[in-house]
Order: C-alpha cells, then structure tokens, then sequence
C-alpha cells in the first residue's frame, strides 16, 4: 500500500506522462542524512567504530585502569589517563597509516610518505580481494573463498616466478596470467558445483580454502618447490624478471592492478550486459530464467572472475609485496577480503575506498603497536565492529535518530540475501 | 459492534490518501469497501487497526470515540483483520497457529492444547468454518489458509472482521466457499468490512457498498447496481467490462503442442499428453482451476520446463528443448502468472526491467556493453505508450502498483516483434481500470496477427477475450469448445465431468446467468 502510495496520486482522464522528481542537492543532502542513506549510514558507522575503539583503548591502558580503581574519588585522573591513551593510540594510527609529522622536525627520521605507502601497499591486496567478494556477491554468491582462491593464485604465479626464467616482461606477464588461472579455476569449481549440484558456495568455498591451505603446505615439503639447501617451509626467491615493478618507495604496482581492475569490475557491473544479467541472477534468479538468462552459466562466469580477482591478491603478495612464497602467503587478507566488500556494499568504488580504510588500519595498527602501549588488535577489533554496525541499520538509526530509510535497510538485505542464495 | 469512521484524513507527505472519509459499519452487516489499486483503501483499514495514526477525524466504537495506538488495542476492541497475505507460521497445526500470542498455561505449565483445540473446534462448528485442527498449516490450500486466518480473528472476540481483497488468491470454488462463510458470519451477528475491486463479488454479497476513489468517498451505490455503473463510479470514467473485438481471422498454424506430458520429478503426471494447435491472428485460451497443469504447458512452451515426453513446434521448427532464450529469439512473448516472482527484478528499475529479456540484443548493447541512453529511450518511450504511473523509469519496479508492474512486463513483451505470445493470468490481482487496458493490447496483438495463448483461471476473462476455449484438468484437456459456450458448461469442464456430460448437463443447470459482462458465471 505505502508503496503504491509513493507514486502520487493517479490521473483519471488524460494519461499524464510521468514527473520527474528532482529535488534540490541541499534537499538531497538532508533527507540523505534524515533517511539515512547508506553513505551516512557507513560514515556513522566508522564514527561508531573510533569510538568503540576508543573504550578499547582505555581499558587496555594500566594506568587507566589503576585509575578506574578510585574511580569515585578522583574521577577526573581516570578521563585524563583514558584521554592520553587515546589520543596516543589514534596519533599513532594516523602517523603510521597518512602522514608522520615526525618526519617533519627530525632529519634521517621515517620519510614523508612512508606511512601513506604502507596504507597503499596494504590496501592493494584488500581491493583486489574485496573485489572478489563483491562481484559474486553481486550475483547473489556469497564468495568466502578468497583464501583458497588466492593461495590456488599465488601457488601458480609463484611456480612460474621461481622455476621459469623467462625473459624480462614476458615472463611477468605469464607468471600474473597463471596466478589469473590459479584462482580462477578455484573459483570456478565453486561455480561448477552450484550450478550442476546446487551446492552451497559457502560451505564449498569454505572446504576449498582448507584444501588449498593444506595444498600449498604440502608442496612446500617437495623437493621441486622447497628453496634448495633450506630447511624452512619456502620457495626460492622470485625471479627479479617476474617481480611487479616499484612504483615508489615500497609501492609496488599490485597498487595499479587493483585500480585497474576496480575500474573493470566498474565497467563489468554498470556498463556490460554480462554485469547486468549477473546482477539480475542475484537479484531474482526466477525472473531471470524466465527472460532467458542462463543462471547455472551465470553462476560460474562469475565465480571465475571472482577466482581470477582473488588470483590477482595472490600474484600481488607474492610477485610484489613478499617475493618468495611461504605458507602464510595469504597473510589473512583472504578473509579481510570479506569485510573490506562488506563495508563497500558490494560496489567496486565503496571496495575501493573500503580497502584504503582497512589499509590504513593495517599499516597504522603496527605503528600503534610498537609506539604505544596500546595493543594492536585494537584495529583488528574496529574493522569487523564497523561491519557490524553496518549490517544491522537500524542500530546506527536508533544512536542518531535516523528516521527509518524509505528504501529499506540495503546493508541488511543484501547480507540475508546473500546467505538465502 | 457499530464502528463508525469520522472524517479520517490520512497524509503521507504531499499525498492525501485518505481525504476526510466516512464510513458507517452496522452490526452484523458486510459492507464492502470498493476502489482501485492505490484508491486508499487499505490505508484507511490501517488507520482502523491502528498501525497509522489519523492526521484528523475520529473512530467511533458504538457510539463512543476510541483511539488505538496500535493493532494490540484493535483487537482488544473486537478489531480483527484478515490480511492479503496470511501471517501463518506453515510448520505449525491448525490449533498451534490459532493459539499463538495467546497462549494459555495448564496447572503442569504446559501449553493448553487440549483446550486451545476444544476452541477451535467450537468456533469452526458455529461458523461452519471447516478446518482440519491438527492438519500443518503448510499442507493447507490457500482457502483453507485463509479459514485459519478467520477463525484466528474469532476467537480474539472479533465482533468485526476486515477482510482484506480476500479473494484474490483463491480459486472460484474457494471463493463460492468463503462467501458462504462470510454470510455465516453476517447471520451470527458478525460485522464485516469487505475490500475489493471484483465487481461481481461486491455485487453479490454486499449489504452496502461504499466507493473510493483517490482518497475519497465518492459514493455509495445500492448492491443492485449495475456492474459498470460501479465501475465507472470506481475509475472515474465509463469504463468497458468487455474488451470490443471483432471475430478473428485465423490464418497459418504458427505453434503445434503435440502429446505433450511433463511428469515431476517425484513422478506426479503434471501435463497429460496434451495436444493443441494455436494459429496467427486468434487467442486460444486455457481454462482451468489453478493447479490443473497450465503453468507447467505455458513453461514447456518457453523452455523453462523440458518436457518428458511430445513435441512443441513453433512454425513448423521443433523448438522443444531449446533453451528459454532461443525460444524468445524465435519471436516468442511470455508474460508469466506470477509477475514479481518471474516477470520483474522487483530492485531493478523500470528502465532495466523494460530490457530484461533484450538486454544483449541492439540497439540495448553493442560488442558486450549497454547503451544506456537507448535504454532509457526506450524507457521513456514504453512508460508513455502503456501509461505506466511511475515517479521515474529509474524508480524499482517493485515499488510499482500491480498493475503497473503488470505494464511494464506487457510493455516489454509486446515491444518485441511476435509471433506467438504467451499470457498467463495477466490481470490476476489487477483493478478494473488496468484490466480493461491489458485486454485491449492482447486483442490488439491478435489483430496484428500474432498467435496468442491465453491461460487464465477468470472465466470471465476467458469469455470475453478467447477466440477457442480448452478446459484443462487434471493435466488433461478436458474438452475443447467456441467461444459462447455458456459459462456453467465451461464450469463443469473446470470441475471434471467430461466434454459430453458437461454438455448435457448444462442446459438443465440454473445456478448462474453465464453472462460475461456482468461477470456472475460460476
């Protein structure tokens, strides 16, 4: 009824061509705050997470804590202790992950821009890999395997980085199409099995993570893979011919493979009849059998690009960040992944921007670790605590006396949604 | 109970849905409440149940003002509401569904189910509702479903029953059943508001009918009204019940169904080698009672369901297990029965929707990508020529009213050039005023000369609109008959007699005129 309403009134005689309503931007803006759109919604969230953080902060600190003790005589000694540890942990945030003004005062201290390039070598990986999600998510999968995906990525970028010499380029070139291959076929089993099986991607995902994980230890142990002469569980270096080129400082150019690939996944999405039968698929399968989409094709086509998205963080960490492959290659981004696509709601630019947050978190997290008191899994606490706040709407609209949005909680459904699929 | 609605106005935002409505609910009378999809019927029902609050006017309880601040106080006061779609937990009986909310304790601390089922039994007695107490709600047809919902209200006290567009899910016997019981409840003293926009319905079992129409009362026609002069008081305009067509002109066999079966894959015989052939420029109409095997020939016609056994062929090539796309490639329009399950993306906009099935095909894409701007040309253009009501073609077409959904699916049908198009249902759940408009663009498309199959479970939509009428049931074509077969005949063959003694026995029946225009067959 209420949504039949939201049309206007209906014409009787003439058959009046449809208005279009185009409110002012300020309008806009405001009831984008009044109905709480997803991007206050998100941004309320992040708010939500500093402080929550905050409170984290302040109970790990010892002298706040002594503090708390004789909270009731001297309560100010325990805000002003909570306060010092606070800004301390999120200066220390900041100055590890933007911009050390240290770096300002002090010859031979850290450079300008070495924080902001950790951010960026963090985050390339996380984009890549928040891709993955969002694009079968899209499609109505939930993809959890990117940990498998990008270890099957890494294991086969990394063999064509150690073991063949190729020339200069081409060889960079073959080692990032098999890392493409790796993941690729990994995410395409999953598509496989839903398609002809109607078994879920989350439990199938979940199961080929283990086996990739386990996969990749046991070729360590072969004489093939192992570093000659090591007795540690790792390949010889990469090739300096397939390493991913520096771009500056420590950035190496996974960085411009995530850009470009958001970019794709952009273009995929918005712009391609594939992107939109594959968000017809997820949005209503029945209805896209019946206009003739293939949905079992679907299904697969776009677990394999999310495989080859995830293959790319494999080729990332290994041809660029790490340059040897170990058994930790997937360096937990595998599942970051998640989040990261969690908090960019499925939308290439929101996995973009999602991924230069948790960045950030990853590179400032050190930072605040080894400055400060405070520990670093504060931030690893902040990033599922923000996701939190936004899968469930209505708690950021109940903090800010949102009014209810007129579309729904599309955080919430799509979450739901995507587990239904 | 005597309810009385004082001057209620109702604003969401800029619109008045409800403008200053009166309406007066005599004891033990059934008062039906007709208007258009969107007229603010069931926004006023919401102000009575206490989910909106009134901007103005008031609610009178025998005489005396009430305020409900919500459905908890509607009910206390002998408020009970049948929704369009029951709030039914399917994994639970009968008794266990009735009982839920209000749940007594025995001495033990157990759940009085015994006496919950006593209960039950008592209330479906005097009202002659039949319900199975033990029977899992799921197991249920939607009619019986809905027998709960009733009994539900009932034994809340429920001195005033809103039923919400109670027929529009159920068959044409379950509806003959539920009016039976809506008079039941009127002789027991039982008031009932009664929401529709079924003209034939209100006609019959109304005591008093009050007409909305953009928010407002305008009017209150005697039951004896004719129905297009209801009608027309309902859209605002005469409004044609019949769709004006001339005889048609059949030319070439365009789709051949030959012994066609579909058994399911837990070995129900769905479709029993049914054989028929449609030719350009005529409707071949379906009748049936839902459930009869239709849905599954207009999905085996499409590719969506491969047949077990027969052939389809599509002028003259057997299309048979091609896939649902190269099916619709060959010239095939389909608009499915359920249009937000398999006709719309409902979170897609109107733009995209009105593309689904072409998406990939120029002018919409070129080498792999859309071209937006055609599409929403193309968005522009349809949204006029099928006068969809829509803020915008980038609204969601699921915040759409059903007809205009129903619209936009036509629209995108008929927008290809056909050969064969397939409607199931098409005004299921559709006001007077869309009705008329999407009977007019089927014969429209027949004139054209394209071939159509028509199933429908409205006879009377059958009757207005077939050129050949055949009667499936039970999976089988019971019979075949032209069009002005009374519609009693039509009803038997629904019903299973077979060709010859649905013949013989029609013309000693007296039950119904069989008349398509005012719509009283079966």
């Amino acid at each position: 009824m209420t949504a039949t309403l939201a049309k206007g009134p209906p014409a009787d005689d003439s058959p009046t061509p449809p208005e279009r309503i185009n409110p002012p931007w300020w309008r806009r803006a405001l009831d984008g705050y009044l109905y709480g759109n997803q991007f206050v919604v998100t941004l309320l969230s992040f708010l939500c997470a500093l402080v929550f953080g905050a409170f984290l902060i302040a109970l790990a600190d010892q002298p706040t804590r002594s503090a708390l003790g004789y909270f009731f005589q001297a309560p100010s000694d325990t805000f002003s202790r909570a306060w010092t540890a606070i800004s301390a942990g999120y200066s220390a945030l900041f100055r590890g992950s933007i911009f050390n003004t240290d770096s300002l005062y002090s010859n031979g201290g850290v450079p300008l821009f070495d924080p902001l390039s950790n951010t960026l070598v963090n985050a390339a990986p996380l984009i890549l890999g928040g891709l993955a999600v969002a694009v079968a998510f899209r499609a109505g999968l939930f993809n959890i395997g990117v940990q498998g995906q990008l270890i099957m990525g890494a294991i086969c970028a990394g063999y064509v980085g150690f073991k063949w010499h190729l020339p200069a380029g081409i060889h960079l070139i073959v080692a990032l199409l098999a890392g493409i291959l790796g993941g690729a076929i990994w995410g395409g089993i999953v598509g496989l099995l839903k398609a002809k099986t109607g078994a879920h991607e989350v439990i199938t995902t979940i199961m080929l993570n283990y086996v990739a994980f386990y996969f990749l230890g046991y070729l360590l142990t072969l004489k093939g893979f192992q570093a000659p002469n090591s007795t540690e569980a790792t390949t010889s270096p990469i090739d300096s011919t397939a390493r991913l080129p520096n771009l500056f400082q420590h950035v190496h150019s996974g960085l411009i493979i995530a850009v470009v690939a958001a970019v794709g996944c952009w273009w995929l999405l918005s712009r391609s009849t594939l992107g939109f039968s594959i968000k017809a698929i997820g949005q209503n399968p029945f209805a896209a059998r019946t206009a003739g989409m293939k949905v079992e094709r679907g299904y697969i086509t776009v677990m394999i690009i999310a495989g080859a998205l995830a293959g790319l963080v494999g080729c990332s960490q290994v041809l660029g960040t790490r340059q040897v492959l170990t058994q930790d290659v997937d360096a937990g981004f595998g599942f970051d992944a998640i989040t990261v696509a969690l908090l960019g709601r499925g939308s290439p630019i929101g996995t973009v921007l999602a991924g230069l947050l948790f960045g950030a978190f990853r590179a400032g997290g050190v930072t605040m670790g080894a400055q400060t008191t405070t520990p670093p899994d504060v931030v690893s606490v902040m990033e599922p605590v923000m996701v939190l706040f936004i899968a469930a709407p209505a708690l950021i609209r109940g903090i800010f006396r949102l009014r209810a949005s007129q579309g729904g909680g599309g955080g919430a459904a799509a979450l739901a949604k995507g587990w239904n699929g | 109970m005597k309810l009385e609605l004082r001057a209620i106005t109702k604003r969401f935002g800029s619109l008045t849905a409800n403008d200053a409505v009166d309406l007066v609910v005599e004891p033990g009378e059934i008062h039906a409440l007709l208007g258009e999809n969107g007229a603010g019927k069931s926004t006023l029902m919401n102000v009575l149940y206490g989910l909106y609050q009134p901007d103005e006017g008031q609610i009178l309880i025998d005489d005396k003002p009430t305020t409900f601040a919500g459905p908890g106080d509607a009910m206390a006061a002998g408020i009970g509401m049948v929704h369009q779609h029951f709030m039914l937990i399917p994994v639970f009986t009968v008794t266990e569904n009735v009982m839920l909310g209000h749940e007594q304790i025995n001495p033990l601390g157990f759940l009085a189910r015994r006496r919950a089922r006593r209960g039950v039994a008592e209330i479906s007695r005097r009202y002659g509702l039949d319900v199975p107490p033990d029977a899992l709600v799921g197991d249920l047809p939607v009619g019986v479903q809905q027998r709960v919902e009733i009994l539900k209200a009932l034994s809340r006290d429920a001195e005033l029953l809103v039923l919400d567009e109670p027929t529009a899910v159920l068959t044409p016997q379950e509806t003959q059943e539920l009016i039976t019981v809506m008079r039941a409840l009127r002789d027991g003293g039982t008031s009932i508001v009664f929401i529709s926009h079924k003209l034939h319905e209100v006609r019959e079992i109304a005591d008093r009918i009050t007409v909305i129409r953009r928010g407002k009362v305008v009017g209150s026609p005697e039951p004896s009204a004719s129905s297009g002069d209801l009608a027309a008081l309902m859209v605002g305009r005469p409004v044609q019940l019949v769709v004006d067509k001339t005889p048609a002109s059949p030319a070439e066999t365009v789709l051949e169904v030959r012994e066609l079966s579909i058994i399911s894959p837990q070995g129900v015989v769905l479709v029993d080698s049914v054989s028929f052939d449609v030719h350009a420029g005529e409707i071949y109409a379906i009748a049936g009672v839902q459930g009869n095997g239709q849905t599954e020939v207009t999905e085996a016609l499409v590719g969506l369901v491969i047949p077990t056994s027969g052939e389809i062929v599509i002028e003259g090539r057997r299309v048979t297990t091609l896939t649902t796309d190269e099916v619709l490639e060959l010239g095939v329009g389909y608009v499915p029965e359920d249009r937000l399950h398999d006709g719309l993306v409902g979170s897609f906009s109107v733009a995209e929707n009105l593309v689904l099935d072409m998406y990939d095909k120029p002018p919409f894409a070129s080498r792999g990508s859309l071209n937006l701007d055609e599409i929403d040309r193309n968005a522009d253009l349809r949204v006029q020529e099928f006068d969809v009501r829509t803020p915008s073609a980038q609204a969601s077409a699921g915040t759409l009213s059903g007809g205009n959904q129903q619209k936009v699916v036509l629209a995108r049908e008929l927008s290809r050039p056909l050969k064969l198009l397939i409607v199931a249902q098409p005004t299921r759940g559709l006001d007077v005023g869309s009705m008329e408009f999407v009977h007019r663009r089927i014969v429209e498309e027949r004139d054209k000369g394209t071939a159509v199959v028509l199933v429908s479970t409205e006879l009377d939509e059958v009757l207005g609109l077939a050129d050949r009428i055949a009667v499936m049931y039970r999976g089988k074509i019971a019979g075949e008959v032209p069009p002005g077969t009374p519609a009693e005949q039509i009803g038997l063959l629904m019903a299973g007699s077979s060709a010859q003694d649905a013949a013989a026995d029609a013309p000693t029946s007296d039950t119904g005129t069989g008349n398509p225009e005012t719509g009283e067959a079966v």
